[in-house]
């Protein structure tokens, strides 16, 4: 047989049956469902007559919608009450196991996957979320699907798809202080651009990426969907195998050793095909950050706001001059020093135990500048009990931060927190585009370092200064 | 889902690259458990004042661009976020066709699912259409899907590629979910493989 990718061989491990068209029916292994994206999916299936094939390779939990304060008071919003009590029906109907907004256990969906052990290697994994892609960290072939895609997968544990195309990026060396996997990527997604990936899945290679721990590979994954891609991918290795062990839902005993061995066949061939190459150094990466209104636009904090007079084509020029007004910058300023009025430390990119111990580092003994609010937003609720642990989050309340329930808060503006217009944000989330955050709002995407960095100056810093 | 078969309409050019999902419908309208009644918030940012009035620049909020059928963008169509509101909103505000030189994956596949058809096109013939487009009511662009081509107003036909398969689900209206079900004995037969081979694959149950 040829040399395959990693990507090829989950690929062929899940194809039932390919149509003549070359169109593939793909078997999904795992169907993550919450509270946004699953109603219309369910109430197609109720009115086709149709069940729901396997409850028990679907998990739902509610992210997009809960508030992040109090959680024994009842949700005020009435759509998203709504909602939520409609994604409990359903799950109910249709018997999906569901971890409850009181529970523990949840948070969001892409934190709880992983951290459960419910999302393992060599699987398919779809969600109706662009994010699904985080997965993609522990070598499961991971993708956001739309709903109409949510309710075939519902009646039939599985997917029409053609396989993409494979690409690698690979990032060797050692990254310098302060750069961490947010920044990697980044650099990685300003030196393709948003569309770099599209019809792509990416496998992330080299030594700067079997470096990171499975939290730095999950914010890698996670944004590949910004650089267009439909699925980030980091080979299973001992990193991996040693996360996935032990975790509730995970193989356990002499089935975690079967299941280890087939894992260890995954990674890409020696002479695999890769449609694109690119190659970066880790040493060239500073701690980045967005200037703009696309997370292309991105600069190392120690980087000047670009010129749109530099731009030959006259629509770039236009849309580099309205992102420079949206963002309310000036061609030219030293990034660094602008002030924030929010700090956002959370989403499914960066609000893993890993990312608040980053966070917390930078914040301990200091405080949270005046006329700043920085929020911590836990990715589930047991992130935020193993902080607790920890003694997180006395460092961050001490510092002024404020210490809120896991969900997805405000990285989409669909729940309680948003930006106000205007307000300017340091935000590990993982989109920047106009309104992302609450209309008007403005966002500058960045690690959750940097992020404690700007809420405890009040500005955009760069982390290394308060080494 | 409506068939696709011919279109003959108004066309709006929207001529921007990466407009994303979140701008053709922000988050906070995503609380429906509904596929329709969201036209009126697509692409609410650009198409409403902050007090709510109308943004008269808009082209959506002029005639006749009120009632284009059809839209033409720039590259990367539909980034981001995977919501199927998208395709929902564009539909429910009159949308059945939009032409790009390039489209975001999911939200191309998306489009598909809900009756509307993406074409896509190299930019130096995106801007021809847009100047097709900026003539209003008096130059109608048609699109023939059986026959795979835009007419402009002069009568020019530009021909574009799709998926067969897709083709014959637009063509037909056809619910994909009844023609996988067709081959559920193939999916039968792959998971009794499957349970042998990957014996070691949880299920996921919860008390």
């Amino acid at each position: 047989m040829a040399p395959r990718t990693l990507f090829d061989k989950i690929w062929d491990d899940h194809v039932v049956e390919t149509l003549p068209d070359g169109t593939s029916i793909l078997y999904i292994d795992r169907h993550l469902l919450h509270e946004v994206t699953s109603p219309q999916a369910f109430e197609g299936l109720r009115l086709a007559g149709r069940r729901l094939r396997h409850p028990d390779k679907t998990i739902a939990v509610v992210d997009h919608n809960v508030p992040t304060s109090d959680r024994t008071q009842p949700i005020e919003e009435p759509e998203s009450r709504n909602q939520i009590e409609t994604l409990e029906r359903n799950v109910k109907e249709f018997g999906v196991p569901y971890f409850p907004l009181l529970s523990a256990n949840q948070g969001i969906v892409h934190v709880v996957g992983p951290e459960q052990g419910i999302s393992l290697p060599g699987m398919t994994i779809v969600c109706g979320d662009s994010h699904t892609s985080t997965h993609g960290a522990l070598g499961s072939l991971a993708f956001g699907i739309g709903t109409s895609e949510v309710e075939h997968v519902m009646a039939t544990q599985t997917i029409l798809q053609r396989p993409a195309k494979n690409m690698r990026v690979t990032v060797e060396g050692t990254p310098g202080p302060g750069v961490t996997a947010k920044d990697i990527m980044l650099a990685i997604i300003g030196h393709i651009g948003t569309a770099g990936g599209t019809g792509h899945v990416i496998e992330f290679a080299g030594s700067a990426i079997r470096g990171l721990d499975m939290a730095g590979r999950m914010t890698i994954c996670n944004m590949s969907i910004e650089a267009g891609a439909r699925a980030g991918l980091v080979a299973p290795d001992e990193t991996t195998f040693e996360y996935v062990r032990g975790r509730p839902f995970a193989p356990k005993g002499e089935d975690f050793e079967k299941a280890v061995a087939w894992w260890k066949t995954l990674a890409t061939d020696e002479g695999a095909h890769f449609d694109k190459e690119v190659t970066l150094r880790a040493e060239d990466i500073s701690p980045t950050l967005t200037w703009g209104t696309s997370p292309e636009t991105v600069l190392p904090i120690t980087g000047t706001v670009p010129d749109p007079a530099a731009q030959t084509d006259e629509a770039a020029r236009a849309q580099m001059q309205r992102m420079l007004d949206y963002m309310g910058l000036q061609a030219g300023q030293p990034i660094a020093g602008t002030p924030v009025d929010v700090v956002f430390i959370g989403s499914c990119t960066n609000s893993r135990i890993e990312d608040l111990r980053a966070a917390a580092a930078v914040a301990a003994g200091r405080h949270v500048a005046e006329g700043v609010r920085a929020m911590i937003v836990p990715g589930s609720g047991n992130v935020k009990r193993q902080a607790e642990e920890e003694g997180l989050d006395r460092i961050f309340l001490d510092a002024g931060f404020e210490w809120r329930e896991a969900g997805c808060s405000m990285c989409l503006g669909m729940n309680p927190d948003k930006l106000t217009p205007g307000q300017r944000c340091a935000s590990t989330s993982n989109r920047n585009f106009e309104g992302r955050q609450g209309p008007g709002g403005r966002t500058h995407l960045l690690s959750p370092a940097m992020a404690a960095a700007a809420a405890v100056t009040g500005c955009l810093t760069d982390v290394r200064e308060l080494a | 889902m409506e068939k696709f078969t011919t279109l003959s309409a108004v066309a709006a050019a929207l001529p921007e690259a990466n407009i994303d999902t979140d701008k053709i419908i922000p988050a906070r309208f995503l609380k429906t458990t509904q596929r329709t009644g969201l036209g009126k918030h697509a692409f609410d940012a650009m198409r409403y004042n902050p007090d709510g009035t109308e943004n008269p620049d808009f082209v959506l909020n002029r005639e006749p661009w009120r009632k284009a059928e059809i839209l033409i963008t720039y590259e990367n169509l539909g980034c981001g976020s995977s919501r199927e509101h998208a395709p929902w909103a564009l539909l429910d505000f009159g949308i059945r066709c939009v032409i790009a030189p390039s489209f975001a994956d999911i939200f191309f596949n998306n489009c598909f699912k809900n009756g509307i058809l993406p074409i896509r096109l190299p930019r130096e013939i995106c801007d021809e259409l847009m100047g097709d487009a900026a003539m209003g009511a008096n130059a109608r662009l048609s699109v023939d899907l059986e026959r795979q081509v835009v007419i402009r107003p002069d009568g020019q036909e530009v021909p574009f590629e799709i998926d067969p398969f897709r083709k014959h689900l637009l063509l037909e209206g056809l619910d994909d979910i009844g023609q996988t079900l067709q081959h559920e004995r193939d999916i039968d037969g792959y998971e009794s493989r499957e349970n042998q081979e990957k014996s070691w694959m949880p299920t996921i149950h919860i008390d």
